[in-house]
């Protein structure tokens, strides 16, 4: 039997993972595209990404907290109906950069700007194509310790301390 | 009775094998709810030390999450906390709850007291969950720091555990 990577660590095989394959840091973010703390946090996993180039392996797994956030379960779907076409990053950018406006008809927008088939997004999203693997990834966030969004491992370990790029740097670099 | 103290290491709290203290409390500004109507299924206590503090939010918000994890192992989930019916009725519509919040408001905590539970020094419920097997008896038990929400994965597994248990007992010979 293959053993499965552990839940805190990025699985190329499976998760949408930015950067080198091969990176020896791993970063693994468990977020909800509604939740501001998460929207707060994505401009600094970018400039990690900057900085850090090749050396980092990032990756995303859905977390939305459907009840305070009603939108959070369609955008996630409208993520991987973006990833479906090969353009996952791109949408999760669009609904981080525009997280007041989440709303079915935005997401469409999204995807037509993105270049991306519309029509079949839309249509994934409205019959929760993806509901099964958004809610794997919960699942498994739950098991691996997540308690709230955004929840980061880095190298397999929760990183619980502050999430303003210093620190985060510091954390990351700290081998 | 013994004397009450603030000591910092948990001793007092309730462990596993111990029958559960049963209670009555209020869930809504009329109604009431006793941890003895939940026999025969799984029960999941969760103590937390206020309504609207932050880190509680998160923590009922990611157990509202997870009311079908939940049910899979048909184990009832309540929060437990100091505040009154009316608080945790405004806090629960708010956050959109859809399980109990219980009123452990009069006598003030002394739910929380009975489980070991009880911050004499704050006045609140400690941050602490409590699985009860459907026979009523805690088959875990588990105290977090106060800042620190401690997540699902204890609940999940002791759940599991329980599951284990008792399909063993229940399996024919």
């Amino acid at each position: 039997m293959n053993a499965r990577i552990p839940l805190t660590l990025p699985d190329p095989e499976r998760d949408h993972v930015s950067g080198a394959a091969n990176g020896s840091i791993k970063l693994l973010e468990y977020g909800d595209y509604e939740c501001p703390f998460c929207a707060d946090a994505q401009p600094i996993v970018k400039e990690i990404q900057r900085r850090l180039g090749d050396d980092l392996l990032f990756a995303f797994r859905h977390f939305p907290l459907a009840n305070i956030h009603p939108h959070s379960e369609h955008a996630a779907e409208a993520a991987e109906a973006a990833g479906a076409q090969a353009n996952f990053w791109g949408m999760h950018d669009l609904l981080f950069e525009n997280q007041s406006a989440l709303e079915d008809e935005d997401l469409a927008a999204y995807a037509g700007e993105l270049g991306l088939d519309a029509t079949r997004l839309t249509r994934e999203v409205a019959s929760t194509a993806y509901a099964r693997r958004i809610r794997e990834d919960f699942r498994d966030g739950v098991r691996a310790g997540v308690n709230g969004t955004p929840t980061l491992f880095i190298n397999g370990e929760r990183y619980d301390g502050a999430r303003d790029l210093k620190h985060l740097l510091n954390a990351l670099t700290a081998m | 009775m013994s004397t009450t103290t603030t000591n910092p290491s948990h001793r007092s709290v309730l462990s596993p094998g111990t029958q559960a203290p049963d209670f009555s409390l209020r869930s809504t500004p009329d109604q009431s709810v006793s941890l003895s109507e939940f026999r025969g299924r799984p029960v999941v206590l969760a103590f937390y030390p206020a309504d609207w503090s932050p880190v509680c939010g998160d923590q009922m918000t990611l157990y509202n999450e997870m009311l079908d994890e939940f049910q899979e192992f048909q184990a009832e989930l309540v929060g437990i906390s100091v505040d009154g019916a009316w608080c945790h009725d405004a806090f629960a519509k708010q956050n959109k709850l859809h399980f109990p919040l219980l009123a452990d408001f009069e006598p003030k905590g002394a739910v929380a007291r009975a489980y070991g539970v009880y911050d004499e020094k704050d006045g609140t419920c400690e941050r602490a969950l409590f699985v009860i097997d459907p026979g009523g008896t805690i088959h875990w038990s588990y105290v977090s720091p106060i800042g620190v929400n401690p997540g699902a994965n204890g609940i999940l597994s002791a759940l599991e555990d329980l599951k284990a248990k008792t399909d063993k007992t229940a399996a024919p010979k």
